[in-house]
Protein backbone atom coordinates (compact mmCIF):
# COMPACT_ATOMS: atom_id res chain seq x y z
CA UNK A 1 0.00 0.00 0.00
CA UNK A 2 1.36 3.21 -0.69
CA UNK A 3 0.92 6.57 0.69
CA UNK A 4 -2.07 7.97 -0.95
CA UNK A 5 -3.82 4.67 -0.60
CA UNK A 6 -3.48 5.18 2.77
CA UNK A 7 -5.09 8.83 2.79
CA UNK A 8 -7.73 7.04 1.15
CA UNK A 9 -8.74 5.02 3.52
CA UNK A 10 -8.01 7.40 6.14
CA UNK A 11 -10.53 10.11 4.52
CA UNK A 12 -12.91 8.03 2.91
CA UNK A 13 -13.65 4.04 3.40
CA UNK A 14 -14.61 2.92 6.58
CA UNK A 15 -11.94 2.50 9.12
CA UNK A 16 -11.15 -1.32 10.12
CA UNK A 17 -8.93 -2.04 12.98
CA UNK A 18 -6.99 -4.47 9.95
CA UNK A 19 -6.68 -1.24 7.26
CA UNK A 20 -5.26 1.30 10.24
CA UNK A 21 -2.48 -1.35 11.06
CA UNK A 22 -2.04 -1.29 7.80
CA UNK A 23 -1.95 2.86 7.27
CA UNK A 24 0.26 2.99 10.59
CA UNK A 25 2.75 0.54 8.78
CA UNK A 26 3.15 2.79 5.88
CA UNK A 27 3.04 6.03 7.45
CA UNK A 28 5.99 5.27 10.37
CA UNK A 29 7.57 2.51 8.64
CA UNK A 30 9.26 4.67 6.10
CA UNK A 31 9.78 8.74 6.31
CA UNK A 32 7.58 10.30 3.70
CA UNK A 33 9.20 12.30 0.47
CA UNK A 34 8.27 14.73 -1.85
CA UNK A 35 9.96 12.90 -4.69
CA UNK A 36 7.65 13.47 -7.76
CA UNK A 37 4.79 14.62 -5.55
CA UNK A 38 4.42 17.22 -8.01
CA UNK A 39 5.62 18.49 -11.66
CA UNK A 40 6.12 21.97 -13.13
CA UNK A 41 3.94 22.97 -15.71
CA UNK A 42 4.17 26.24 -16.55
CA UNK A 43 6.52 29.48 -15.94
CA UNK A 44 6.73 33.03 -17.09
CA UNK A 45 8.44 35.86 -16.14
CA UNK A 46 6.44 39.47 -16.49
CA UNK A 47 7.99 42.73 -18.25
CA UNK A 48 11.85 42.58 -16.41
CA UNK A 49 14.16 45.46 -16.29
CA UNK A 50 12.40 48.77 -15.83
CA UNK A 51 8.53 48.83 -16.10
CA UNK A 52 7.04 51.98 -15.10
CA UNK A 53 3.89 51.87 -16.43
CA UNK A 54 3.46 48.75 -14.06
CA UNK A 55 2.20 48.02 -10.03
CA UNK A 56 3.16 45.09 -7.95
CA UNK A 57 -0.82 43.87 -9.36
CA UNK A 58 -0.35 44.23 -13.16
CA UNK A 59 2.94 42.38 -12.89
CA UNK A 60 2.11 39.43 -11.17
CA UNK A 61 -1.26 38.94 -13.31
CA UNK A 62 1.03 39.65 -16.26
CA UNK A 63 3.40 36.52 -15.34
CA UNK A 64 0.41 35.11 -13.95
CA UNK A 65 -1.65 34.55 -17.03
CA UNK A 66 1.35 34.01 -19.47
CA UNK A 67 2.55 30.97 -16.68
CA UNK A 68 -0.93 29.40 -16.74
CA UNK A 69 -0.79 29.77 -20.96
CA UNK A 70 2.57 28.14 -21.05
CA UNK A 71 0.80 25.31 -18.64
CA UNK A 72 -2.48 24.89 -20.62
CA UNK A 73 -4.17 25.36 -17.81
CA UNK A 74 -6.94 27.92 -16.96
CA UNK A 75 -7.70 30.43 -13.81
CA UNK A 76 -10.45 28.36 -12.76
CA UNK A 77 -8.10 25.52 -12.61
CA UNK A 78 -5.93 27.35 -10.09
CA UNK A 79 -7.27 26.39 -6.31
CA UNK A 80 -3.75 26.83 -4.53
CA UNK A 81 -1.52 30.27 -4.12
CA UNK A 82 1.64 30.46 -2.54
CA UNK A 83 3.05 34.47 -2.22
CA UNK A 84 5.93 36.29 -0.67
CA UNK A 85 4.93 39.74 -0.92
CA UNK A 86 6.80 42.14 0.68
CA UNK A 87 5.17 45.15 -1.21
CA UNK A 88 2.10 45.54 0.69
CA UNK A 89 -0.16 44.96 3.90
CA UNK A 90 -1.53 41.48 3.47
CA UNK A 91 -0.42 40.76 0.19
CA UNK A 92 -1.72 37.71 0.15
CA UNK A 93 -5.01 38.59 0.30
CA UNK A 94 -4.69 41.81 -2.01
CA UNK A 95 -3.19 39.55 -4.90
CA UNK A 96 -6.03 36.73 -4.64
CA UNK A 97 -8.57 39.15 -4.89
CA UNK A 98 -6.65 40.90 -7.59
CA UNK A 99 -6.76 37.74 -9.74
CA UNK A 100 -10.37 36.66 -8.46
CA UNK A 101 -8.96 33.60 -7.12
CA UNK A 102 -10.41 31.99 -3.57
CA UNK A 103 -7.54 29.32 -3.03
CA UNK A 104 -8.53 26.17 -0.83
CA UNK A 105 -4.64 26.27 -0.05
CA UNK A 106 -2.82 29.62 0.95
CA UNK A 107 1.04 29.94 1.96
CA UNK A 108 2.87 32.99 2.31
CA UNK A 109 6.42 31.78 3.66
CA UNK A 110 8.50 34.94 3.44
CA UNK A 111 12.05 34.84 4.13
CA UNK A 112 13.58 37.03 1.60
CA UNK A 113 14.72 35.94 -1.95
CA UNK A 114 14.86 31.81 -1.28
CA UNK A 115 10.93 32.08 -0.46
CA UNK A 116 10.32 30.81 -3.73
CA UNK A 117 12.16 27.54 -3.70
CA UNK A 118 10.31 26.86 -0.03
CA UNK A 119 7.17 27.45 -1.64
CA UNK A 120 8.32 24.94 -4.18
CA UNK A 121 8.25 22.69 -0.83
CA UNK A 122 5.48 23.33 0.52
CA UNK A 123 3.21 22.61 -2.45
CA UNK A 124 4.23 20.05 -3.09
CA UNK A 125 3.57 18.73 0.53
CA UNK A 126 -0.01 20.54 -0.28
CA UNK A 127 -0.68 18.66 -3.62
CA UNK A 128 0.92 15.02 -1.89
CA UNK A 129 -1.75 15.88 0.85
CA UNK A 130 -4.68 16.75 -1.61
CA UNK A 131 -5.67 19.87 -0.34
CA UNK A 132 -4.89 21.32 -3.58
CA UNK A 133 -4.22 20.39 -7.17
CA UNK A 134 -2.87 23.15 -8.83
CA UNK A 135 -0.85 26.02 -7.05
CA UNK A 136 0.72 28.80 -8.37
CA UNK A 137 3.60 30.72 -6.81
CA UNK A 138 3.82 34.47 -7.60
CA UNK A 139 6.36 37.30 -7.30
CA UNK A 140 6.17 41.08 -8.40
CA UNK A 141 8.18 43.84 -7.47
CA UNK A 142 8.22 47.51 -8.69
CA UNK A 143 11.53 48.72 -6.99
CA UNK A 144 13.31 50.24 -9.73
CA UNK A 145 10.85 52.35 -10.74
CA UNK A 146 9.23 53.08 -7.58
CA UNK A 147 12.54 53.40 -6.09
CA UNK A 148 11.57 51.22 -3.21
CA UNK A 149 14.18 50.55 -1.49
CA UNK A 150 12.78 49.25 2.59
CA UNK A 151 15.55 46.15 1.79
CA UNK A 152 18.17 48.93 2.59
CA UNK A 153 16.54 50.69 5.73
CA UNK A 154 18.08 50.49 8.71
CA UNK A 155 16.21 48.61 11.39
CA UNK A 156 16.60 49.87 15.31
CA UNK A 157 13.98 47.60 17.47
CA UNK A 158 14.11 44.16 18.35
CA UNK A 159 16.94 42.35 17.39
CA UNK A 160 18.37 44.87 14.61
CA UNK A 161 18.97 47.04 17.71
CA UNK A 162 22.50 45.65 18.80
CA UNK A 163 23.55 46.18 14.96
CA UNK A 164 21.93 49.33 13.90
CA UNK A 165 24.42 51.88 15.31
CA UNK A 166 27.35 50.65 13.29
CA UNK A 167 25.94 51.69 9.59
CA UNK A 168 26.29 48.24 8.30
CA UNK A 169 24.44 48.60 4.63
CA UNK A 170 22.16 46.05 4.70
CA UNK A 171 22.11 43.55 2.94
CA UNK A 172 25.65 44.16 0.92
CA UNK A 173 27.67 44.87 4.03
CA UNK A 174 26.53 41.29 5.61
CA UNK A 175 27.97 39.65 2.58
CA UNK A 176 30.63 41.44 2.58
CA UNK A 177 31.58 39.97 6.18
CA UNK A 178 31.14 36.74 5.06
CA UNK A 179 33.80 37.59 1.94
CA UNK A 180 35.86 39.02 4.16
CA UNK A 181 36.22 35.97 6.43
CA UNK A 182 36.25 33.23 2.94
CA UNK A 183 38.83 35.62 2.31
CA UNK A 184 41.01 35.44 5.58
CA UNK A 185 39.86 32.09 6.30
CA UNK A 186 40.89 30.07 2.90
CA UNK A 187 42.76 33.26 0.92
CA UNK A 188 39.75 33.48 -1.78
CA UNK A 189 40.68 36.67 -3.62
CA UNK A 190 38.59 39.34 -5.21
CA UNK A 191 40.14 38.18 -8.70
CA UNK A 192 38.04 34.70 -8.56
CA UNK A 193 34.62 36.67 -7.50
CA UNK A 194 35.16 38.87 -10.68
CA UNK A 195 35.29 35.74 -12.88
CA UNK A 196 32.16 34.30 -11.27
CA UNK A 197 30.36 38.20 -12.56
CA UNK A 198 32.49 37.91 -16.27
CA UNK A 199 31.20 34.10 -16.76
CA UNK A 200 27.29 34.80 -15.40
CA UNK A 201 27.31 38.47 -18.09
CA UNK A 202 28.41 36.41 -20.88
CA UNK A 203 25.15 34.14 -20.34
CA UNK A 204 23.23 37.12 -20.01
CA UNK A 205 25.07 38.11 -23.36
CA UNK A 206 22.95 34.90 -24.77
CA UNK A 207 19.71 35.69 -22.92
CA UNK A 208 17.18 38.37 -24.98
CA UNK A 209 15.81 39.13 -21.77
CA UNK A 210 18.72 40.03 -19.61
CA UNK A 211 19.35 43.66 -18.12
CA UNK A 212 22.93 43.75 -18.75
CA UNK A 213 24.28 41.97 -22.02
CA UNK A 214 27.86 43.71 -22.84
CA UNK A 215 30.70 41.63 -22.55
CA UNK A 216 32.86 42.43 -18.98
CA UNK A 217 36.16 41.93 -18.15
CA UNK A 218 37.86 40.87 -14.48
CA UNK A 219 39.60 44.48 -14.35
CA UNK A 220 36.24 45.99 -15.05
CA UNK A 221 34.74 44.14 -12.15
CA UNK A 222 37.62 45.51 -9.94
CA UNK A 223 37.36 48.92 -10.91
CA UNK A 224 33.79 49.41 -10.77
CA UNK A 225 34.24 51.13 -6.99
CA UNK A 226 34.18 49.63 -3.59
CA UNK A 227 30.61 49.47 -1.71
CA UNK A 228 31.86 47.61 1.23
CA UNK A 229 34.93 45.83 0.84
CA UNK A 230 35.81 42.89 -0.36
CA UNK A 231 32.61 43.64 -2.67
CA UNK A 232 32.92 46.03 -5.72
CA UNK A 233 29.53 47.34 -7.31
CA UNK A 234 29.80 44.46 -10.29
CA UNK A 235 29.88 41.91 -7.12
CA UNK A 236 26.40 43.43 -6.90
CA UNK A 237 23.11 41.98 -8.02
CA UNK A 238 20.85 44.11 -10.45
CA UNK A 239 18.40 46.71 -8.74
CA UNK A 240 15.46 45.74 -11.56
CA UNK A 241 11.10 45.47 -11.53
CA UNK A 242 10.05 42.78 -12.63
CA UNK A 243 7.52 39.52 -11.38
CA UNK A 244 7.28 36.12 -12.35
CA UNK A 245 4.61 32.74 -11.95
CA UNK A 246 5.32 29.36 -11.56
CA UNK A 247 2.50 26.58 -11.82
CA UNK A 248 2.87 23.45 -9.70
CA UNK A 249 0.34 20.60 -10.67
CA UNK A 250 -0.39 17.17 -9.58
CA UNK A 251 0.86 13.82 -11.13
CA UNK A 252 -2.79 13.48 -12.24
CA UNK A 253 -3.07 17.08 -13.75
CA UNK A 254 0.76 16.71 -15.52
CA UNK A 255 -0.47 13.58 -17.48
CA UNK A 256 -3.24 15.66 -19.06
CA UNK A 257 -0.89 18.53 -20.70
CA UNK A 258 0.93 19.19 -23.98
CA UNK A 259 4.04 20.15 -22.39
CA UNK A 260 6.51 17.40 -20.43
CA UNK A 261 6.49 17.86 -16.84
CA UNK A 262 9.75 18.83 -14.99
CA UNK A 263 9.00 16.75 -11.54
CA UNK A 264 10.11 18.05 -8.15
CA UNK A 265 12.87 15.39 -7.14
CA UNK A 266 14.02 16.55 -4.56
CA UNK A 267 13.30 19.53 -2.35
CA UNK A 268 15.35 21.19 1.55
CA UNK A 269 14.83 23.66 3.77
CA UNK A 270 16.73 25.30 6.41
CA UNK A 271 16.67 28.53 8.48
CA UNK A 272 19.68 30.01 10.15
CA UNK A 273 19.39 33.55 11.70
CA UNK A 274 18.08 37.09 10.50
CA UNK A 275 20.75 38.77 11.14
CA UNK A 276 24.54 38.68 10.30
CA UNK A 277 26.06 38.94 13.95
CA UNK A 278 23.35 35.70 14.44
CA UNK A 279 25.34 33.25 11.79
CA UNK A 280 27.04 30.39 13.45
CA UNK A 281 29.62 30.43 10.55
CA UNK A 282 29.93 32.86 8.05
CA UNK A 283 31.65 30.13 5.48
CA UNK A 284 28.86 27.76 5.77
CA UNK A 285 25.07 28.91 4.72
CA UNK A 286 22.23 27.11 4.94
CA UNK A 287 22.20 25.38 1.90
CA UNK A 288 24.48 23.12 3.62
CA UNK A 289 21.68 21.39 5.40
CA UNK A 290 18.63 22.17 2.81
CA UNK A 291 20.92 20.76 0.21
CA UNK A 292 21.88 17.37 1.90
CA UNK A 293 18.27 16.82 2.10
CA UNK A 294 17.43 17.92 -1.41
CA UNK A 295 19.85 15.27 -2.41
CA UNK A 296 19.14 12.33 -0.47
CA UNK A 297 15.26 13.16 -1.37
CA UNK A 298 15.94 13.07 -5.05
CA UNK A 299 18.35 10.38 -4.59
CA UNK A 300 20.74 11.30 -7.10
CA UNK A 301 24.85 12.69 -6.48
CA UNK A 302 26.48 15.91 -7.70
CA UNK A 303 28.13 14.69 -10.54
CA UNK A 304 24.67 13.98 -12.28
CA UNK A 305 23.51 17.77 -12.22
CA UNK A 306 23.29 19.11 -15.35
CA UNK A 307 22.73 22.56 -14.94
CA UNK A 308 22.92 24.62 -11.93
CA UNK A 309 20.85 27.85 -10.72
CA UNK A 310 22.10 29.87 -7.85
CA UNK A 311 20.82 32.43 -5.92
CA UNK A 312 23.28 34.51 -6.60
CA UNK A 313 22.31 38.35 -4.85
CA UNK A 314 26.50 38.88 -4.98
CA UNK A 315 29.36 36.80 -5.95
CA UNK A 316 29.95 35.59 -2.62
CA UNK A 317 26.50 33.86 -2.15
CA UNK A 318 27.48 31.83 -5.05
CA UNK A 319 30.74 30.79 -3.91
CA UNK A 320 29.45 30.07 -0.27
CA UNK A 321 26.22 28.31 -1.82
CA UNK A 322 28.70 25.99 -3.88
CA UNK A 323 30.56 25.04 -0.93
CA UNK A 324 28.04 24.12 1.45
CA UNK A 325 25.60 21.80 -1.56
CA UNK A 326 28.92 19.97 -1.44
CA UNK A 327 29.78 20.92 -5.07
CA UNK A 328 33.60 21.75 -3.94
CA UNK A 329 35.35 21.50 -0.60
CA UNK A 330 35.02 24.30 2.09
CA UNK A 331 38.28 26.71 0.94
CA UNK A 332 37.78 25.64 -2.59
CA UNK A 333 35.14 27.78 -4.06
CA UNK A 334 37.38 30.72 -5.38
CA UNK A 335 39.39 28.10 -7.68
CA UNK A 336 35.85 26.41 -8.65
CA UNK A 337 34.59 29.69 -10.35
CA UNK A 338 37.73 31.11 -11.59
CA UNK A 339 38.59 31.74 -15.67
CA UNK A 340 35.24 30.92 -16.97
CA UNK A 341 34.29 27.80 -15.57
CA UNK A 342 30.97 28.46 -15.06
CA UNK A 343 30.20 30.48 -18.15
CA UNK A 344 29.09 29.33 -21.67
CA UNK A 345 31.01 26.38 -22.93
CA UNK A 346 32.52 25.61 -19.41
CA UNK A 347 32.49 22.64 -17.30
CA UNK A 348 29.84 23.82 -14.89
CA UNK A 349 26.66 25.36 -16.20
CA UNK A 350 25.70 28.32 -13.69
CA UNK A 351 23.42 30.93 -13.67
CA UNK A 352 22.39 30.25 -17.29
CA UNK A 353 20.11 33.29 -18.22
CA UNK A 354 22.76 35.55 -16.78
CA UNK A 355 21.68 35.75 -12.71
CA UNK A 356 20.78 38.06 -10.43
CA UNK A 357 23.67 39.88 -11.36
CA UNK A 358 22.90 40.42 -15.05
CA UNK A 359 19.72 39.03 -16.30
CA UNK A 360 17.01 40.80 -13.44
CA UNK A 361 16.53 40.98 -9.48
CA UNK A 362 13.62 43.04 -8.71
CA UNK A 363 14.36 42.29 -4.78
CA UNK A 364 13.06 38.58 -4.20
CA UNK A 365 14.95 37.14 -7.11
CA UNK A 366 14.52 32.97 -6.43
CA UNK A 367 11.40 32.36 -8.52
CA UNK A 368 13.40 33.38 -11.43
CA UNK A 369 15.72 30.25 -10.57
CA UNK A 370 12.82 28.59 -10.74
CA UNK A 371 11.70 29.72 -14.71
CA UNK A 372 15.23 29.12 -16.02
CA UNK A 373 15.86 25.68 -14.89
CA UNK A 374 12.30 24.75 -15.91
CA UNK A 375 13.41 26.58 -19.37
CA UNK A 376 16.68 24.40 -19.41
CA UNK A 377 15.04 20.89 -19.21
CA UNK A 378 12.46 21.59 -21.69
CA UNK A 379 15.21 22.79 -24.42
CA UNK A 380 13.77 26.00 -24.45
CA UNK A 381 16.90 28.21 -23.95
CA UNK A 382 17.95 28.68 -27.78
CA UNK A 383 21.09 30.35 -27.90
CA UNK A 384 22.28 29.82 -24.02
CA UNK A 385 20.19 26.71 -24.26
CA UNK A 386 22.80 23.54 -21.91
CA UNK A 387 22.92 20.46 -24.31
CA UNK A 388 20.78 17.32 -23.13
CA UNK A 389 20.33 18.66 -19.84
CA UNK A 390 17.49 16.35 -17.20
CA UNK A 391 18.74 16.99 -13.65
CA UNK A 392 18.69 20.74 -12.37
CA UNK A 393 19.18 22.01 -8.97
CA UNK A 394 18.40 25.69 -7.82
CA UNK A 395 19.51 26.92 -4.56
CA UNK A 396 17.74 30.09 -3.39
CA UNK A 397 18.99 32.25 -0.25
CA UNK A 398 17.44 34.90 1.51
CA UNK A 399 17.87 38.04 3.82
CA UNK A 400 21.87 37.77 4.52
CA UNK A 401 22.40 34.16 4.25
CA UNK A 402 19.77 33.39 6.58
CA UNK A 403 17.06 31.01 4.58
CA UNK A 404 17.89 28.44 2.01
CA UNK A 405 16.14 26.40 0.12
CA UNK A 406 17.36 23.97 -2.64
CA UNK A 407 15.32 22.03 -5.08
CA UNK A 408 16.21 18.74 -7.28
CA UNK A 409 14.32 19.15 -10.81
CA UNK A 410 14.21 16.44 -13.33
CA UNK A 411 12.59 15.48 -16.53
CA UNK A 412 11.70 11.82 -15.16
CA UNK B 1 15.07 57.93 16.71
CA UNK B 2 14.44 59.91 19.98
CA UNK B 3 11.03 58.42 20.32
CA UNK B 4 12.50 54.88 19.91
CA UNK B 5 14.24 55.31 23.10
CA UNK B 6 11.14 55.67 25.09
CA UNK B 7 9.83 52.32 24.46
CA UNK B 8 10.24 49.97 26.34
CA UNK B 9 12.32 46.95 26.11
CA UNK B 10 12.85 44.44 28.60
CA UNK B 11 15.86 42.81 26.39
CA UNK B 12 17.56 46.05 25.13
CA UNK B 13 17.18 48.37 28.23
CA UNK B 14 19.38 47.05 30.77
CA UNK B 15 22.32 46.74 27.83
CA UNK B 16 21.73 50.31 26.48
CA UNK B 17 22.07 51.66 30.33
CA UNK B 18 25.44 49.56 30.88
CA UNK B 19 27.21 51.14 27.61
CA UNK B 20 26.36 54.32 29.15
CA UNK B 21 27.55 53.08 32.26
CA UNK B 22 30.93 51.90 30.29
CA UNK B 23 30.38 48.15 30.86
CA UNK B 24 29.57 45.60 28.10
CA UNK B 25 26.65 43.51 29.43
CA UNK B 26 25.87 40.03 28.10
CA UNK B 27 23.72 37.27 29.59
CA UNK B 28 24.90 34.03 30.48
CA UNK B 29 22.64 30.66 30.62
CA UNK B 30 21.77 29.48 34.30
CA UNK B 31 21.34 25.77 32.93
CA UNK B 32 23.83 25.10 30.43
CA UNK B 33 26.55 28.14 30.58
CA UNK B 34 25.93 29.24 26.95
CA UNK B 35 26.93 32.92 26.50
CA UNK B 36 24.47 34.85 25.26
CA UNK B 37 24.10 37.50 22.92
CA UNK B 38 22.34 39.49 21.85
CA UNK B 39 20.77 39.79 25.12
CA UNK B 40 16.89 37.97 25.75
CA UNK B 41 14.87 36.14 27.82
CA UNK B 42 15.39 32.77 26.66
CA UNK B 43 18.57 30.64 26.21
CA UNK B 44 18.49 30.01 22.40
CA UNK B 45 20.82 27.27 23.37
CA UNK B 46 18.97 24.85 25.85
CA UNK B 47 15.65 27.08 26.09
CA UNK B 48 15.74 28.04 29.49
CA UNK B 49 14.40 30.85 30.54
CA UNK B 50 15.67 34.49 32.55
CA UNK B 51 19.23 34.12 31.90
CA UNK B 52 21.89 35.87 34.33
CA UNK B 53 23.79 39.32 32.94
CA UNK B 54 27.09 39.47 33.07
CA UNK B 55 29.74 41.93 32.23
CA UNK B 56 32.11 41.47 29.80
CA UNK B 57 36.16 42.20 30.09
CA UNK B 58 35.61 43.63 26.82
CA UNK B 59 38.47 42.04 25.06
CA UNK B 60 38.24 39.94 21.52
CA UNK B 61 39.12 39.30 18.25
CA UNK B 62 38.01 40.52 15.20
CA UNK B 63 36.17 37.63 13.36
CA UNK B 64 34.91 39.41 10.01
CA UNK B 65 35.30 43.08 9.50
CA UNK B 66 34.49 45.52 6.27
CA UNK B 67 35.12 49.05 5.12
CA UNK B 68 31.99 50.46 3.98
CA UNK B 69 32.03 53.32 1.35
CA UNK B 70 28.67 53.12 -0.17
CA UNK B 71 27.13 54.10 3.09
CA UNK B 72 23.37 54.56 4.06
CA UNK B 73 22.13 57.99 3.85
CA UNK B 74 22.43 58.46 7.54
CA UNK B 75 25.88 57.74 7.71
CA UNK B 76 27.21 58.93 4.53
CA UNK B 77 29.25 62.04 5.92
CA UNK B 78 31.19 58.70 7.97
CA UNK B 79 32.04 57.14 5.07
CA UNK B 80 34.72 55.27 4.79
CA UNK B 81 34.30 53.60 7.94
CA UNK B 82 34.78 50.04 9.34
CA UNK B 83 32.22 47.54 10.74
CA UNK B 84 33.48 44.32 12.77
CA UNK B 85 32.09 41.23 13.71
CA UNK B 86 34.00 40.39 17.14
CA UNK B 87 34.14 37.05 19.18
CA UNK B 88 34.33 38.47 22.62
CA UNK B 89 36.39 36.22 24.95
CA UNK B 90 33.68 35.11 26.88
CA UNK B 91 31.86 32.82 23.93
CA UNK B 92 29.72 35.60 22.08
CA UNK B 93 29.76 37.25 18.59
CA UNK B 94 28.62 40.83 18.32
CA UNK B 95 28.44 43.84 15.92
CA UNK B 96 30.66 46.88 16.24
CA UNK B 97 32.47 50.04 14.81
CA UNK B 98 36.01 50.43 14.74
CA UNK B 99 37.15 53.65 16.08
CA UNK B 100 39.67 55.58 13.82
CA UNK B 101 40.77 54.48 10.70
CA UNK B 102 43.65 52.03 11.22
CA UNK B 103 44.13 48.90 9.06
CA UNK B 104 42.40 45.70 10.87
CA UNK B 105 42.17 42.95 9.65
CA UNK B 106 40.83 39.11 10.53
CA UNK B 107 42.52 37.89 13.73
CA UNK B 108 43.36 41.18 15.37
CA UNK B 109 42.78 41.72 18.94
CA UNK B 110 40.55 44.88 19.90
CA UNK B 111 39.08 46.18 22.90
CA UNK B 112 35.60 47.90 23.70
CA UNK B 113 35.23 51.35 24.22
CA UNK B 114 31.81 53.50 24.29
CA UNK B 115 30.86 56.94 22.38
CA UNK B 116 27.71 58.21 21.50
CA UNK B 117 25.97 56.15 18.67
CA UNK B 118 24.01 57.97 15.72
CA UNK B 119 21.30 58.19 18.06
CA UNK B 120 22.93 60.13 20.50
CA UNK B 121 22.89 57.30 23.21
CA UNK B 122 26.70 55.46 24.04
CA UNK B 123 26.86 52.50 22.53
CA UNK B 124 30.20 49.28 21.87
CA UNK B 125 32.88 50.26 19.78
CA UNK B 126 36.52 48.63 19.51
CA UNK B 127 39.78 49.62 19.22
CA UNK B 128 42.82 47.82 18.33
CA UNK B 129 44.68 46.51 21.46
Amino acid sequence: MDFCACLEIIRNVERTAESQAECAAVLWGKSLSLKKACAIAGVAESRLGVVPDSTVLTLQAEAFAAALADAGLEKSDVDGVLVSGAWGRLPQLQICEYLGIQPKYADSTSVGGASFEFHLGHAAAAIQARLCKVAVILYGSTQRSKQDKYIFQIRNDLGYQYEAPYGLPTPVGAYALAASRHFAEYGTTSEQLADLAVSTRAWAGLNPKAYRRDPLTRDEVLDSGMIASPLHRLDCCLFTDGGGAVVVVSPDVAKTLDKPPVWLLGQGESLSHAQISEMPDLTVTPASESGKRAFEMAGVSHDQIDVTEIYDSFTITVLLTLESLGFCKPGEGGAFLANGRTGPGGEFPLNTNGGGLSYCHPGQYGIFLIIEAVRQLRGECDARQVADAVLALISGTGGVLSSNSTCILGLE
Amino acid sequence: MAEETQAIDPDGDPYWQGAAEGELRYRKCGACDASIFYPRSICPKCGATDPDWAVSKGEGSVYACSTVHRAPPAFADNAPYTVLLVDLDEGFRMMGGLVGTEAIAVGDRVTVTFQDGPNGRPAPYFTPA
